[in-house]
Order: structure tokens, then C-alpha cells, then sequence
């Protein structure tokens, strides 16, 4: 309810400056201009095009970005050879912003999806690594003991004791990763794509001054974003962490 | 015959700060379906032999032979249950958690859940099979542990202080059930614990430790018929025993 009344505020506020006259029209468009815009785009389907591009390269890349860093997480956590030859190169490069990797990966694979894919699995891997690195390190040792003395072994003691174990750190890494992907895609996208996706729409409206377009793809981003936080991510947590009491709910 | 069997094992422990002796040349043995207690004042060591017969812990010297077989590490054959209630799995329900090791077995679904089931009705519980941990209170968590720790059968049940964490008055009532369900099965128990009165109710025999670094200070059977009455003067009388050898070594000290 208190969200509904902050929302309420700041669209008054903003609607204030944009009929005040202080700025040209074109430049701070009114919010039913916007809303026009958003439904004229949606409804000639051109925006759904664009937000299927983005979400297909932030699933291609995070997906990619999950499977490696789970895998290596498990294993640096796990075993302390591979933590040993892997924690450095961790170390050096996730400080290295995803976006300064664009002009390489443009010069090697040329503008499209892969380098954007690329950019985006490397905002993502890292969240999701060192959350899985430090969720093994942090399970109850009486679990592997119990799982042991039980004849758990491999694959068995994976899946059905270390991954559920760790599955409060993997979701926080989850999420990190999701939001990393998101904010990466559409820097990746004014950079490295052509043609589609949202962030290549808001960059290529810059050129002519279609700022109604800008903040009607700015609000399908923000939508898109939080539907799967809130939607898909609390729905997993609800499901898995929350029943099992390993997680208490946020008090709302 | 002997059922476990353990001579002169001796444990240290590498720390940063140096060697800590854990135990030092303990040797017992026990009877199949013996209950057997072992207390001893806090860090004298019995949780490291706990752990070494459950085969967490590779002793530095001695030897553990269970059936007349060498321990190597652990096994199937040994059913462990903790002092911590976090010991159990907080991802599966009560039902999911005792059917664990048969799952690992290999036994299929419905045949272990029955099996499952069935151990819960042992330990009286088999209304909360569907409750995941945490809504379980403290006494009901460790009688799954117990449950989880009998179903897959196995010949000895090791218990490290399963019960201290719990209030006066739980702890009476999961002495008794305890009891009854070692009558039931006829297992080997080895229960460590350092409440004095606790072993007197549940051992057939008592192994006093010493003070860290531990070693054997006396062993006292208890003869007393079943079910034995906490009131009576003989239990008393062995209460006394087991104090006495309990604090004379730090008289000695
Ligand atoms: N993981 C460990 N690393 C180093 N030293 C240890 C470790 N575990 C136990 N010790 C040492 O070994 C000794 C025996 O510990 P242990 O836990 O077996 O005692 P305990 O008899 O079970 O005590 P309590 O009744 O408090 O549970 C202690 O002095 C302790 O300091
Ligand atoms: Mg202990």
C-alpha cells in the first residue's frame, strides 16, 4: 500500500515538470504520451520483438553463467586443488566490468548476439560462483557426516545433500546473477547488438530524439526485471528455502 | 563374544596452536545388545571416540574391530545420531529424513517409506511424517534423528549426548522411550553423555573417563532390573559410585 502511494508521488512529480514548459516536449515526454507510445509499440508488436531478444540473451548468457559458476563454486568449495588454481583468476577477474570486455568480444566475434550473450554471462558467473564457493564451504558439517554414515556417495551426496544444503547461498546467487545479467544486457546492447532488444532500442531512439520511446523500453526493462524478481525468484524461495525454514520470509 | 571391540586407541588432534591429545590408549569392549554409557567430564574425549568407532576419525594408534572386522571408516552397519538437532536434513520432511539411508541402499520408494513409517511409530511419531524440521519441537527432532539412525538397520547405534540440549522434563520422557525402543530392537548402544543419573537408567554398564586427556577411569555394570525407578535407593547408590570415581580424579589433579 505504501509502495502504491510512493509510486503515485514521484509519476506527479515528473508529470509536473513535464507539463511545466521549463523543457521541450520531445525531451521530457508527459506519462500519457509515454503510455501512448508504450501501447502503440506493443501493440504493433515491435516491443514485445525487442523484449523477446533481450530476455532470450540474458537467459542465454545467465544460463551459461549458472552452469559454470555452479559447477565451479561446488568444486572450489569442495575440493582445495581446484580452489587453489581457480581462486586467483577469480580474484583478478571479476573486478573487470563486464562492459570493458565489450570491444574485445566485438572485435572477436563482431557485433550480435554472441558478444552480447558473452558480456552478460560474464556480469553473471561471478555473483553465482562465489555464492556457490561459499555455500559449500558454509554447510552443516553434521549433514555430511549423517549423509556419509548414511552411504551417500558422488552424485547422490550432490544432489540430494550438498545442492539442497547450499540452496539459500545458490538463490541469493541466483538473484544477484539475474540483476548483474539485466543491468549488463542492455549496456551489451548499446554496444554490441543491432537491429534488436532494448537497450539497442533506447540507444538507437537517442538519434532521433524519440525520448517517448527511451522511457517507454526503460519501463518494459523495469517491468521485465521485477516480474522476475518478485515473480520468479520468490516463487523458487517460497517453494524451496522458506518451506524448509532455512530462509525466514522478509517482514514485510 | 564381543560385538565392537576397542584396543588401546589413542587420537591427537593437529591445531594451529599444536598438538591437543583427544583420547589416550582407551580399550573396551562390548556384548551384542549391550547398552553401553560412556560419561566423563566435558573435553575429556568422549565425542573424538564416538567419532573414531562411527569412523569419522582415523586414530593415530590402536584399533576398532565391530563383528571382528577392522573399521576403516564409516558404514552402513553403525547408525549415528548427534547432540545438535540441526543434525537432521532441514530440505526433507520427517518421513524423507529416516528414509535417507535406505534410499541410499538402493531400496525403491513405497518399500522404504513403509520402512520409514514404521520406525516413526517407534519413536511415536509417525503423525508429524509429513513436517519438514522446523516445525518440530526440539525432543521430536531427535527422535527422528533416532528413527533416521534405526531405519536402515544397522547392527550398532551410536549417541552422542542426543538428549542434553533438552529441558529436565523431555529429557525423563526420551530416556523412556529410548529404553523401550532398545528392548524392541536389541541393538549394541554406545551413548555418551555426562549426566550421571541418565546412565544409571539406560547402561547395563557404565565407562567412567578421566578428565582431558581421557582415559578409561573405571568401568561399573549396573545391575538393576528394567524398568529401573530413578527414586530407588539402589539407583542412588549407583549414582553415588559413578560421581565418586567422577570426581576423585580432580581431587587427584
Ligand atoms: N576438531 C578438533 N580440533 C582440535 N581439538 C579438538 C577437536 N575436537 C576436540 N578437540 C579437543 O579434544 C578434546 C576432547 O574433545 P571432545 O569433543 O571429544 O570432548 P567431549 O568429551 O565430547 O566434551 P563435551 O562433553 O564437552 O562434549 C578436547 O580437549 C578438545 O579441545
Ligand atoms: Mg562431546
Amino acid at each position: 500500500m505504501k509502495a502504491v502511494v510512493s509510486f503515485v508521488v514521484a509519476a506527479a512529480l515528473y508529470e509536473l515538470v513535464a507539463r511545466s514548459g521549463w523543457f521541450a516536449q520531445a525531451l521530457v515526454p508527459t506519462l500519457p504520451a509515454i503510455a501512448a507510445t508504450l501501447w502503440r509499440t506493443l501493440a504493433d508488436g515491435s516491443m514485445l520483438n525487442h523484449a523477446v531478444a533481450t530476455v532470450y540473451r540474458v537467459a542465454a548468457g545467465l544460463g551459461l553463467a549458472c552452469a559454470t559458476g555452479l559447477a565451479l563454486g561446488v568444486l572450489m568449495g569442495r575440493f582445495r586443488a581446484v580452489e587453489a588454481f581457480f581462486l586467483p583468476l577469480v580474484n583478478v577477474l571479476m573486478p573487470v566490468p563486464s562492459l570493458a570486455w565489450a570491444p574485445v568480444f566485438i572485435l572477436w566475434f563482431g557485433l550480435g548476439n554472441t558478444a552480447t550473450i558473452l558480456i552478460v554471462f560474464y556480469a553473471a558467473t561471478f555473483p553465482m560462483l562465489l555464492n556457490a564457493w561459499t555455500g559449500v564451504r558454509a554447510v552443516n558439517p553434521l549433514w555430511l557426516r549423517a549423509a556419509g554414515a548414511m552411504g551417500a556417495r558422488g552424485a547422490e551426496l550432490f544432489w540430494k545433500v550438498i545442492v539442497p544444503a547450499t540452496s539459500p547461498f545458490v538463490i541469493t546467487g541466483l538473484r544477484l546473477a539475474f540483476q548483474r545479467a539485466w543491468i549488463a544486457v542492455v549496456g551489451a546492447e548499446m554496444l554490441a547488438a543491432s537491429d534488436f532488444g532494448l537497450g539497442w532500442v533506447i540507444f538507437d531512439a537517442k538519434e532521433f530524439l524519440n525520448a517517448d520511446v527511451m522511457l517507454a523500453s526503460l519501463a518494459v526493462i523495469g517491468a521485465i526485471g521485477f516480474a522476475f524478481e518478485r515473480l520468479a525468484f520468490g516463487a523458487l524461495e517460497r517453494a524451496t528455502v522458506m518451506r524448509w525454514g532455512m530462509v525466514r520470509a522478509a517482514k514485510a | 563374544m564381543h560385538h565392537i571391540e576397542i584396543r588401546n586407541v589413542t587420537l591427537v588432534y593437529d591445531t594451529p596452536n599444536g598438538r591437543v591429545p583427544g583420547v589416550r590408549g582407551v580399550s573396551f569392549a562390548t556384548a551384542p545388545s549391550e547398552f553401553l554409557c560412556i560419561v566423563g567430564p566435558s573435553g575429556c574425549g568422549k565425542t573424538t571416540l564416538l567419532n573414531i568407532i562411527a569412523g569419522f576419525l582415523a586414530p593415530a594408534e590402536g584399533e576398532i574391530r565391530i563383528g571382528g572386522k577392522a573399521v576403516t571408516g564409516y558404514g552402513l552397519d553403525r547408525g549415528i545420531v548427534f547432540q545438535d538437532f540441526a543434525q537432521l536434513f532441514p530440505w526433507r520432511t520427517a518421513l524423507g529424513n529416516v528414509a535417507f539411508g535406505l534410499e541410499m541402499k538402493g531400496v525403491p520408494k513405497a518399500e522404504r517409506e513403509a520402512i520409514a513409517l514404521e520406525q516413526l511409530r517407534l519413536v511415536k511419531l509417525e503423525k508429524f511424517a509429513g513436517a519438514y524440521p522446523h516445525h518440530l519441537s526440539g525432543g521430536m527432532q531427535q527422535r527422528v534423528a533416532i528413527a533416521r539412525a534405526l531405519a536402515y538397520n544397522p547392527a550398532v547405534l551410536l549417541m552422542d549426548e542426543p538428549f542434553a540440549a533438552l529441558d529436565a522434563l523431555t529429557r525423563d520422557e526420551m530416556q523412556r522411550l529410548l529404553a523401550e525402543v532398545w528392548r524392541a530392537t536389541r541393538k549394541t548402544v554406545v551413548y555418551v553423555t555426562h549426566n550421571v543419573a541418565e546412565a544409571v537408567y539406560l547402561a547395563d554398564r557404565v565407562i567412567v573417563m578421566t578428565p582431558h586427556p581421557g582415559t578409561i577411569k573405571a568401568e561399573v555394570p549396573i545391575r538393576l532390573p528394567r524398568p529401573r525407578d530413578p527414586l530407588s535407593v539402589e539407583f542412588l547408590d549407583y549414582q553415588k559410585q559413578l560421581l565418586r570415581h567422577l570426581t576423585q580424579k580432580e581431587e587427584a589433579r
